[in-house]
């Protein structure tokens, strides 16, 4: 059975990853990190960020709004500690990269040009937490900001690019499109939506940055949509996010038009899933008589 | 010890009081290996609402067995009253920092002050500080007296026990820091004194404050919203200090939920 996908230049050996932020090498010790098809890791920053005030997660129905603020150690850290630190992991890792504007991009992508254990580089156009230079707007909340920024990150190396889209916008197959002919290798939908939670008794937010990304089942059936829509105007292949927690999950994913899968919150609830998730992906396979996981992609009857 | 997904049995799920239960799972492997002041993630259940795992400090540590002690606050909790014995919890742990005691040569008056639920944890403390030949002191405050817990666990175990409820309906009238202050008053330098604490903030700050204001060491068990409780999300900090720039940010569940009261900013 060939479970196998191409992303750009990338080559998975099975279309399952795990999402930026939602995993890290404290799991090791409660799943086999080295079945997985990549990791991408939690986006980091040209400089140290500190992060948001507490509160920054709170429960919803079938869900959970984070508001963490991209907290990260910045790049010089990244390249010196994080990833000489991971001499037992053997799957493409995936940094995943947001700068304030285009010139950071740029650097952030150049530099980790150079680290070879670097295999591809998410780009996250996309955090609802942070602002982006003096826009004070996401950039994959417009189509030329979008095509600007992958160009530029584009021209600057040879990796495999993903943009990671922002699902808050009014038509994402703009932005989408916009990616591509940035020369994007894929994209990813999707990040988190914006919500926002309220405690009645103190009549205040929940969260303390107020709003934050909502992630989880709850947002399943809005990824899909998007999905599915992105991959009838986009021809990369799209990796499907949001609210997948089993097997069942990524295969709808991967019928509205998914190469690929990647799994967030889901980790925390089980370790283990992302395993599971393969197994199940094979068995569904096996269980229909297909051979190639490839054969699946957009195959959603009308 | 290494950190472990297990499915544990459920050997009871006792209801103590109005809002109050205790649970005690088998699990031989976290009998041997969690240490007072660590903790477990549960999944309360199975459905996907609620969906993240709950954290519980252990409560006490028996043979093959381990206890927890929770307050019914929202749906994960409800949901974890509703299970029953005999079936299989989903587990990770243990989880944490622990707390730090003394080795058995150098004995010592600990102090530990629990506000309401905040007990729970300390039980399996006191009873380890006990074996270690300290002298042992437990003060627990809470609002009224339906709301104080474990008496009957603690007193046999060679601890002093102490209640206070605020409006006097139990023990001492007052809160539990005033009971604390007395009995600092009382004590000597020798042995050694060292407060543990754990429950409600404004709670905490004062204990941090008046063993600051004595120059004694104090530890303290926090609590945060938590998702991953491993120190993947980075969804639980509590603000620290750090000497070259002020502040800094800990995960409760990975650099705590033990920390130096000293090194929190309140
Ligand atoms: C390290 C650690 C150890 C803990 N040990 C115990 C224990 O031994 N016994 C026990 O009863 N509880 C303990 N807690 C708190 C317990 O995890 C929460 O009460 C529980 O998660 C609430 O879940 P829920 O779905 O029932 O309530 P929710 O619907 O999530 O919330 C109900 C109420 O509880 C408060 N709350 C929720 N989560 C937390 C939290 N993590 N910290 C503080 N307040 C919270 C909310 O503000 C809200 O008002 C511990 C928490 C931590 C972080
Ligand atoms: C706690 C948390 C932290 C996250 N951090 C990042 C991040 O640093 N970069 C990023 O691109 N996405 C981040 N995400 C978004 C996830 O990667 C994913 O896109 C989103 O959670 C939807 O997937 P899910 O429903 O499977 O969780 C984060 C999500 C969560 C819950
Ligand atoms: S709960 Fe995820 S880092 Fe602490």
């Amino acid at each position: 059975m060939n479970l196998a996908v191409k992303i750009g230049r990338l080559r998975l050996k099975n279309p399952v990853m795990v999402a930026s932020g939602t995993f890290g090498t404290e799991y090791a010790e409660l799943v086999n990190i080295n079945s997985l098809g990549a990791i991408v890791m939690k986006t980091i920053t040209l400089r140290p960020r500190s992060g948001n005030s507490p509160p920054r997660i709170v429960e919803t129905a079938s869900g959970m709004l984070n508001s963490i603020g991209l907290e990260n150690k910045g790049l010089d850290d990244f390249i010196e500690n994080k990833i000489p630190s991971l001499t037992k992991v053997e799957v493409p890792l995936i940094a995943s990269i947001a700068g304030n504007d285009e010139k950071e991009f740029v650097q952030l992508a150049k530099r980790l040009t150079k680290i070879r254990r670097i295999a591809a580089l998410e780009l996250n156009l996309s955090c609802p937490n942070i602002k982006y230079g003096a826009r004070k707007e996401l950039i994959a909340h417009d189509e030329k900001e979008t095509y600007r920024i992958v160009k530029s990150v584009r021209n600057a190396t040879g990796l495999t690019l993903i943009a990671k889209l922002s699902p808050n916008v009014t038509d994402i197959t703009k932005i989408a499109k916009a990616a591509e002919d940035g020369g994007a290798d894929s994209i990813s939908l999707t990040n988190t939506f914006l919500g926002l939670a309220v405690d009645i008794e103190a009549r205040k937010p929940r969260l303390g940055n107020i709003t934050g990304g909502l992630s989880g089942p709850a947002i399943k059936p809005l990824a899909l949509r998007m999905v599915w829509e992105a991959h009838k105007k986009v021809s990369i292949p799209i990796i499907g996010i949001g609210g997948i927690m089993d097997y069942k999950d990524a295969i709808e994913f991967i019928l509205c038009g998914a190469s690929a899968i990647q799994i967030g919150m889901a980790n925390f609830v089980n370790p283990k899933v992302s395993t599971e998730v393969i197994d199940g992906i094979k068995k569904y396979l096996t269980k229909n008589k297909i051979d190639n996981m490839n054969m699946v992609v957009g195959g959603l009857k009308s | 010890m290494a950190i472990k997904q297990l499915k544990a049995r459920i050997l009871e799920n006792k209801k103590l009081s109005q809002d109050f239960y205790k649970m005690r799972i088998k699990s031989l492997y976290l009998a041997r290996n969690i240490k007072p002041g660590q903790f477990i993630e549960v999944r309360c259940s199975e459905s996907l609402d609620p969906l993240l795992r709950r954290p519980f400090s252990v409560h006490r540590i028996l043979k093959d067995s381990i206890e927890i002690l929770y307050e019914v606050l929202g749906k994960g909790t409800k949901a974890l009253s509703q299970r029953k014995s005999g079936e299989l919890l989903d587990v990770i742990g243990p989880l944490g920092s622990r707390f730090t005691l003394n080795t058995k040569r150098y004995p010592l008056n600990a102090i530990l002050t629990a506000g309401g639920i905040g007990i729970a944890p300390l039980v399996a403390l006191a009873e380890e500080s006990a074996k270690r030949g300290n002298k042992t002191y437990v003060i627990i405050g809470a609002k009224t007296r339906s709301r104080i817990l474990c008496e009957t666990e603690i007193t046999p175990r060679g601890c002093d026990l102490m209640v206070s409820t605020e409006d006097g309906s139990k023990g001492y009238k007052g809160l539990a820091t005033d009971v604390l202050k007395d009995l600092l008053s009382t004590l000597n330098s020798k042995p050694p004194t060292i407060i543990y604490a754990c429950g409600p903030t404004a709670m905490l700050k004062t204990v941090a404050h008046i063993a600051k204001e004595r120059k004694i060491s104090c530890q303290v068990l926090l609590e945060e919203y938590m998702a991953c409780g491993i120190g993947v999300c980075l969804g639980c900090p509590v603000k620290v200090k750090n000497g070259t720039s002020g502040y800094e940010y800990k995960m409760v569940c990975k650099d705590g939920p033990v920390f130096n009261a000293r090194e929190v900013i309140w």
